[in-house]
């Protein structure tokens, strides 16, 4: 379409220019602040900072809610997905819909939300004591951000995994169980197999964000409960130590590049 | 009995989905303006609503971003799209990369990432900032949205069109952004719903006395959220509401036309 490397030039400028000031520079900011001290010094504290008590706490933390919600979303999507799929295209698309639709609503508004239904004298606890059952404590726990995790990133686990499962050809299957397998042989040697892209892709969608939240573990937790993007947060908007705040970031990159290399590894497999 | 269970899952999830927008529009009409006591209906909400100036600016930047963010953001990724095509392998895996970032990268690290490029560069945080954040993660959506129907286009069409006497640009808007197009208006959809519902590259990148409604919404988190915030979120989610159910009726209709029995993707073009 496009003859001469001149007007291809021109059409890849704007955006090259973009990228390179508005993506590789910013980021390699963040690592020249994470690698240097007030005075400019190279210096590799920051980035071992990570080993204080209080902010491997907080890692820790983060990666356990994060893992937990990742599993989660996946025990829930998978069989939701499964059941999409054996409906009519019409029927599974309103449910998709439904699943779309409040993602359109502000994220933080919906956390909020969940302040109201999950608080001591909230609508579960009311709810709960009407159907004479005893109330239960979790707002400003760790199992009220789970909550806000899983409810948030749920449909970023649905939306991969029901495309995946909705590409697998319907005489796959039939040929698996027409072959003698049952349906649970056939689930594990046919479907799950096939729908590993979607579930990878999903895994990251949610892993990812989950991880680096601030805002779930700001509003859920109450201001008790720090995970590491709340630590990043305020070293950037209140100490304003953007060495550290920065030096800090790059440990969570680190864990993103991580998740990259196996994603990678496993779309290279599914290639073969 | 199963056929219950399965249908009694998907209720369930849903429920668990909408539950926080049922109490979010429950709130809206609610007297009160403590949060989880209900009080009494009202509609006073929605007529102060449209006479709280900082809720109506805060709203407008919101669209005005989210329109001149997407609307650039479409206009740089098609250009590029077309330069990227004609690039050879190597060079074309290394910018499909460095476009990657944004999307793979944590929301948080892109943040603190620009907000320390403009800190450095003296850019003056506010209105300007914003879009600039808005249109860098709004590219990759975009691009990737662009790249893949531009790849499977046939060459020839355009090479008829230019041997029948077109000009390059005549062939292009007439020939090859008409195939283009679908790919064009799900990446710019894509791109204005995440420009608003982001709130974590927004909160690193605003000013003083700049606010998007997720940006207000999280100042006004601990001093309690104005009743009239949920009442304009009611107003908003109806109006997506309806939009989808006829998007989703009239896609319904013409897909019956063809008869090629899977709707449910076309939903997903327009997923966030």
């Amino acid at each position: 379409m496009i003859r001469t490397k001149k007007i291809r030039n021109l059409f890849a400028t704007p955006y090259l220019s973009w990228a390179i000031i508005f993506i590789i520079v910013p980021l390699v900011m963040v690592i020249w602040y994470g690698f240097t001290d007030s005075d400019g010094a190279l210096t590799f504290a920051n980035i071992a900072s990570i080993a204080r008590p209080e902010f491997m706490k907080s890692l820790g933390l983060s990666l356990l809610l994060s893992l937990i919600s990742t599993v989660l979303c996946l025990i829930i999507a998978y069989p939701l997905c499964m059941i999409l799929t054996e409906k009519k295209a019409g029927k599974a698309g309103v449910v998709i819909l439904l699943f779309i639709l409040p993602m359109w609503m502000n994220t933080l508004l919906r956390t909020m939300a969940w302040q109201t239904i999950l608080e001591k004298t909230g609508i579960l606890n009311i709810f709960l004591n009407f159907i004479h059952l005893p109330s239960i404590y979790i707002i400003n726990k760790p199992q009220a951000i789970i909550i806000g995790m899983v409810y948030n990133f749920l449909p970023y686990m649905v939306l991969p995994l029901y495309t995946a499962l909705s590409r697998i050809d319907d005489n796959v299957i039939n040929a698996a169980r027409d072959l003698g397998a049952n349906k649970f042989q056939t689930f594990l040697h046919v479907t799950l197999p096939l729908s590993i892209p979607g579930i990878i892709s999903g895994i990251t969608m949610v892993f990812i964000p989950a991880l680096t939240t601030f805002v779930l573990s700001q509003m859920l937790g109450g201001n008790k409960i720090l995970l590491i993007g709340n630590i990043i947060e305020q070293e950037f908007t209140q100490a304003y130590d953007w060495h550290l705040g920065s030096g800090l970031s790059i440990i969570l990159m680190v864990f993103i590049i991580i998740n990259m290399v196996v994603e990678a590894a496993f779309d290279k497999s599914d290639e073969q | 009995m199963s056929r219950f269970l399965k249908k009694l899952y998907v209720v369930l999830i849903v429920i668990f989905m909408y539950a926080p927008i049922a109490v979010m529009i429950v709130q809206s009409f609610n007297q009160s303006k403590s949060r989880g006591h209900w009080t009494g209906f009202t509609l006073e909400w929605y007529i102060s609503l449209f006479s709280d100036e900082s809720i109506m600016a805060a709203l407008r930047n919101t669209l005005t971003i989210a329109l001149l963010s997407s609307l650039i953001a479409t206009a740089i990724s098609l250009l590029a799209c077309l330069a990227i095509r004609q690039m050879t392998k190597n060079t074309r895996t290394v910018v499909m990369g460095i476009t990657n970032i944004p999307m793979l990268n944590a929301d948080i690290v892109t943040g603190i990432s620009m907000m320390l490029l403009f800190l450095s560069m003296g850019i003056k945080f506010g209105y300007g900032s914003i879009l600039i954040a808005h249109i860098t993660f709004n590219i990759p959506y975009v691009i990737l949205n662009i790249m893949p129907r531009l790849n499977s286009l046939d060459n020839s069409c355009f090479e008829a069109a230019r041997d029948l006497g077109a000009s390059p640009v005549y062939a292009f808007f007439h020939v090859v952004l008409p195939d283009l197009m679908p790919g064009v208006m799900s990446g710019m959809l894509m791109a204005f719903t995440m420009s608003i519902d982001d709130f974590i590259i927004t909160h690193f990148t605003k000013g003083a006395g700049v606010d998007t409604l997720s940006t207000k919404i999280y100042t006004e988190v601990r001093k309690g959220i104005k009743p009239e915030m949920y009442a304009l979120s009611t107003l908003i989610f109806g109006a997506i509401l309806i939009l989808l159910l006829l998007l989703n009726f009239t896609k319904n209709g013409s897909r019956k036309k063809n008869k090629t029995g899977t709707n449910a993707p076309s939903i997903l073009e327009i997923a966030p």
